[in-house]
């Protein structure tokens, strides 16, 4: 065969091409919002679950250092099994915002006498219209908010220990 | 006792590949015209293994003998038995089994039936189709075995995937592989065609049948794909772009392309480099999109279920071929003079091939752009419908035009009244168009085009058939069935996208919908026992507003049971000026349901003519002559 | 002209029952170049999901503040990223997918340009 440019460049494009193909095999194929950080939270009113007339929006969050914001439902079995570090992370001074995603408020109200309220507030999202706000496409799901707003971290699916850990260093 | 059949033939078929390749290279020395007789037994008994290991499976699924792993996770002893026979095919390591029975199948029919050809062509191509066998079984056996055992023997199978229990789609996948696999015999004719010189206007004879064949299969694969994706999954469309449709678009555009220049190859003995080109290319993008599709690099709602193991085979096996024929192309390429007249048939062809090359590149850069861009900077975004739809579709608009015009033309050189005939029939088009436009309701400048340039192929090859009538050339008519066909298809895709409605909402039982042209009556719920499924029907009474007809549907939501799926029916009722098409799903936690209702004109024509681009295709195969 | 006064007549009667549809749902459009999240492979506008649902919703109360649609997809990549929006925006990533089709388009139409001026001038000679 003989050489020439053209069959160098048709060689090394198949090459890379292939290569890419193979790279692509390796890499994980399901989507997640985890690396949206940095995005600022904004235009949200929380109306509280049980009381139509309190209600708190970003101005109110502006004088955490950090907030959490977990997204929660009674009919969510993982949403009972993360329950326990909420709880515990209610207790290291941070303000954890619960919001309660399509569901009854008697049910939820059933579901924090039994598993403990970590909430400073509960708020209602009855549509799910507020999930969409926070960029949640399925519960449950966590985001920890500086006092500006902009999003530190978000954890998609239920706080597992390391994930607890990873909160407690931010949070410091 | 299946799975030791079934293996042992698998093995034998492997073992005669490379003993027909021995021989052949042998026969391959001996300069004399006939091919030696042992080479035509030993295919003989290679498809006959080949066939009888399919049959080996089959009679697995028709006899739910799960001690065949396959058979246990794709079948069930309830499943119908038409369904437990095409679920044979239906999974990864069942189809991948019938592709190697059409490698087997081509490469004996093309033995025997191409006997007037060049015996060291045909020697060659003979053992380039067996390397690729010899691939495909070693990647069968090695990773996607159907004979594998499992144990202990399960008592019931897994597999009663409602959705797959259709008859379209039964059938969807073998016609699709004749046209896939079928395209590997002129991948191997051409490196066998380079590599021993027999080229030309007999190449192109020898190889014209097989791809006007894999064409035909092809079209109709896709077609019946597309009929099932409207009946059955309940979205109204019948294209999404996805990457397995895209994977079967490939293939065609490259066909389509190929026969085409095969028409000038034969001739006017020109364009040999460009159709080998196309045949390589053709097998390889069939083996590209095998390997997008079933190793899980794609996001798809209709993807095998995915296993990278697969993925690193099919890419191993992609390389290699590619790089075969690269070389041989490479090695043997030498200039060719061209002798292209402006106003020709064939300069004609080339600006088809120049249309295809640009749809088959715009479908490969939409479907490759978002891993290329994953994997080198990590982003993750959506080539979607919009992409295709803007890229592509302004083309279509001089395709068609240059599909009328172009077969007006002689070989060589044309006269000048060609032209005015041309211009008559321009202005007749742009005058239905504009009647359409008028009294039924405005439209964008892209579809006035679109329209237009429709009607112009359409009655274009009306008047074709006239003249057809009159001098009864039958080559002539499959031409102006596929071209009637495809003008008619845009030209009812072009109005049904206009004027479909579409409308989506919440309703409770009892409540009534009112649009701008129809009123939607939610009667009722009732909920029916199945054999193996439980049903809510939704009872729907829709009134059309304008003409206060009344229609009855009744969309349903299917709880399977085995294994647990949840599949939502829609009710569609199909006449002849269009579809009525209603679905509904329940809004969890709620008594609402959404209702989507979709009015969509002259569906039933799309399909009809969409089968007349087939139908042309058999036509020519059918011809005697074959001759153009 | 029989023909086509043939053609005529069919054309009107096929096309009595029609009736164009002024507002071609944007909302409809909307939902169709939006992608599910949690499906595999399917728009907005084809998932019977919860997610898909809480979209619409969003999406319609938007066009009901008077958003247009390039603003209300600007949100929603904001919120979920490029993945959640099937047309690619012409942005520096992009540009290469947009920009290799036409390119391979013009250099065909060159190369053809080129074959036939190559064969008038092997023929003027």
């Amino acid at each position: 065969m003989k050489f020439s440019i053209s069959k160098v460049i048709i060689f090394s494009f198949v090459f890379f091409s292939l290569f890419i193909f193979w790279q692509g095999l390796k890499k994980n194929n399901n989507y997640n919002t985890k690396r949206l950080i940095g995005s600022r939270i904004s235009n949200f009113q929380l109306i509280e679950i049980n009381n139509n007339t309190k209600s708190i929006s970003e101005e109110d969050l502006k004088n955490n250092k950090f907030t959490l914001v977990n997204f929660f439902a009674s009919w969510c079995a993982p949403c009972r099994i993360e329950h326990k570090y909420l709880v515990n992370l209610s207790n290291k001074k941070i303000k954890i915002i619960g919001i309660n995603f399509k569901d009854k408020k008697s049910n939820a109200n059933n579901f924090l006498k039994e598993l403990g309220n970590p909430y400073s507030f509960v708020g209602q999202d009855f549509d799910g219209k507020i999930s969409i706000l926070f960029g949640v496409y399925g519960i449950p799901e966590t985001i920890l908010i500086d006092n500006n707003l902009t999003v530190i971290k978000k954890i998609i699916g239920p706080i597992d220990q390391i994930q607890y850990n990873e909160i407690l260093n931010l949070i410091k | 006792m299946l799975s030791n059949i079934g293996v042992f033939l698998v093995f034998s078929v492997l073992f005669l590949s490379f003993i027909i390749i021995y021989n052949a290279y042998l026969d391959l020395k001996i300069k004399n015209k006939f091919i030696k007789k042992i080479i035509y037994n030993l295919s003989l008994f290679q498809i006959t293994f080949t066939i009888l290991s399919f049959f080996t499976l089959i009679i697995g699924f028709i006899y739910s003998d799960f001690s065949l792993i396959n058979v246990y996770e794709n079948s069930h002893t309830t499943k119908p038995f038409f369904y437990k026979i095409a679920g044979t095919w239906g999974n990864h390591e069942g189809s991948l089994l019938l592709w190697i029975n059409i490698l087997v199948l081509f490469s004996y029919l093309f033995l025997i039936f191409n006997f007037k050809h060049n015996k060291e062509f045909r020697l060659y191509t003979l053992i380039f189709q067996n390397i690729l066998i010899i691939g495909f079984v070693i990647f069968l056996v090695l990773n996607s075995n159907p004979f594998s055992l499992i144990y202990p023997v399960p008592l019931e199978g897994l597999g009663l995937n409602p959705i797959l229990q259709d008859p379209a789609l039964a059938i969807h996948p073998p016609l699709l592989y004749i046209g896939f696999v079928g395209c590997s015999i002129y991948f191997s004719a051409a490196l066998g065609s380079l590599l021993s010189g027999y080229g030309g206007k007999l190449f192109a004879q020898s190889i014209k049948t097989w791809v006007k064949i894999s064409w035909c299969f092809q079209t109709l694969g896709i077609i019946v794909g597309s009929i099932w994706a409207y009946y059955e999954l309940g979205w109204g469309g019948f294209w999404f772009w996805d990457p397995v449709e895209n994977a079967s678009l490939l293939p065609w555009f490259a066909i389509t392309a190929l026969m085409h220049s095969l028409i000038v190859l034969e001739k006017r003995n020109t364009l040999y480099f460009w159709v080998i080109i196309l045949c390589l290319l053709t097998f390889i993008l069939s083996v590209t999109g095998t390997f997008l599709v079933r190793s899980g690099i794609l996001n798809s709602v209709h993807t095998f279920a995915s296993d990278p193991s697969r993925g690193v085979y099919i890419l191993l096996f992609l390389s290699l071929m590619i790089f075969l024929a690269l070389s041989i192309f490479f090695a043997k390429y030498k200039k060719e003079t061209y002798d292209f007249n402006l106003k020709s048939r064939e300069t004609f062809i080339l600006t088809n091939n120049w249309f295809m090359a640009f749809f088959l590149v715009t479908v490969l850069i939409g479907m490759l752009y978002p891993i290329f861009l994953d994997v080198l900077s990590n982003i993750k975004i959506s080539v979607g419908p919009p992409f295709f739809n803007i890229v592509i579709i302004p083309f279509v608009v001089p395709l068609m035009l240059l599909m009328a015009i172009g077969p007006k033309f002689g070989w060589i050189k044309s006269q000048n009244k060609i032209f005015y005939r041309i211009l008559f029939l321009v202005i007749g088009s742009v005058i239905i168009n504009l009647f359409i436009f008028y009294f039924f309701g405005k439209y964008s400048l892209l579809s006035n085009l679109i329209l237009t340039a429709a009607i112009f192929l359409i009655l274009n090859s009306f008047l074709d058939v006239k003249k057809f009538i009159d001098k009864k050339n039958k080559t002539e008519l499959s031409r102006i069935v596929s071209h009637l066909g495809f003008g008619l298809l845009v030209f009812f895709i072009g109005i049904n996208h206009q004027f479909s409605l579409e409308e989506d909402f919440n309703l409770k039982v009892g409540e009534i919908k009112k649009t701008n042209n129809y009123e939607i009556n939610f009667k009722d719920v009732e909920i029916k026992e199945s054999k193996n499924y439980k049903a809510v029907i939704g009872n729907f009474q829709l009134t059309n507003l304008k003409n206060n007809a009344v229609e009855y549907l009744d969309p349903e939501i299917r709880i399977y049971s085995n294994p647990e799926t949840l599949t939502y029916e829609a009710a569609i009722k199909t006449k002849i000026s269009s579809d009525l098409y209603l679905t509904m799903s329940n809004v969890s936690r709620s008594d609402y349901y959404n209702i989507k209702f979709q009015k969509k004109p002259f569906m039933i024509w799309i399909w009809i003519s969409a089968l007349m681009i087939a139908l042309g295709g058999f036509i020519q195969l059918n011809s005697k002559k074959n001759e153009v | 002209m029989k023909t086509k006064r043939i053609i005529f007549i069919i054309y009107f009667f096929l096309f009595a029952p029609l009736h164009a549809n002024e507002n071609y749902s944007e909302l409809s459009e909307i939902y169709k170049n939006l992608r599910c999240l949690v499906c595999q492979g399917q728009s907005v506008a084809d998932s019977n999901s919860d997610f898909a649902s809480t979209i619409k919703l969003v999406v319609q109360d938007q066009i009901k503040e008077g958003k247009t649609k390039e603003e209300i997809y600007d949100f929603l990549i904001s919120k979920y990223g490029e993945w959640i929006v099937y047309q690619p925006a012409l942005t520096k990533n992009n540009f290469l997918l947009w920009f290799l089709p036409y390119l391979v388009l013009i250099l065909g139409g060159l190369i053809i340009f080129f074959i036939i001026r190559k064969s008038r001038h092997n023929k003027a000679n």
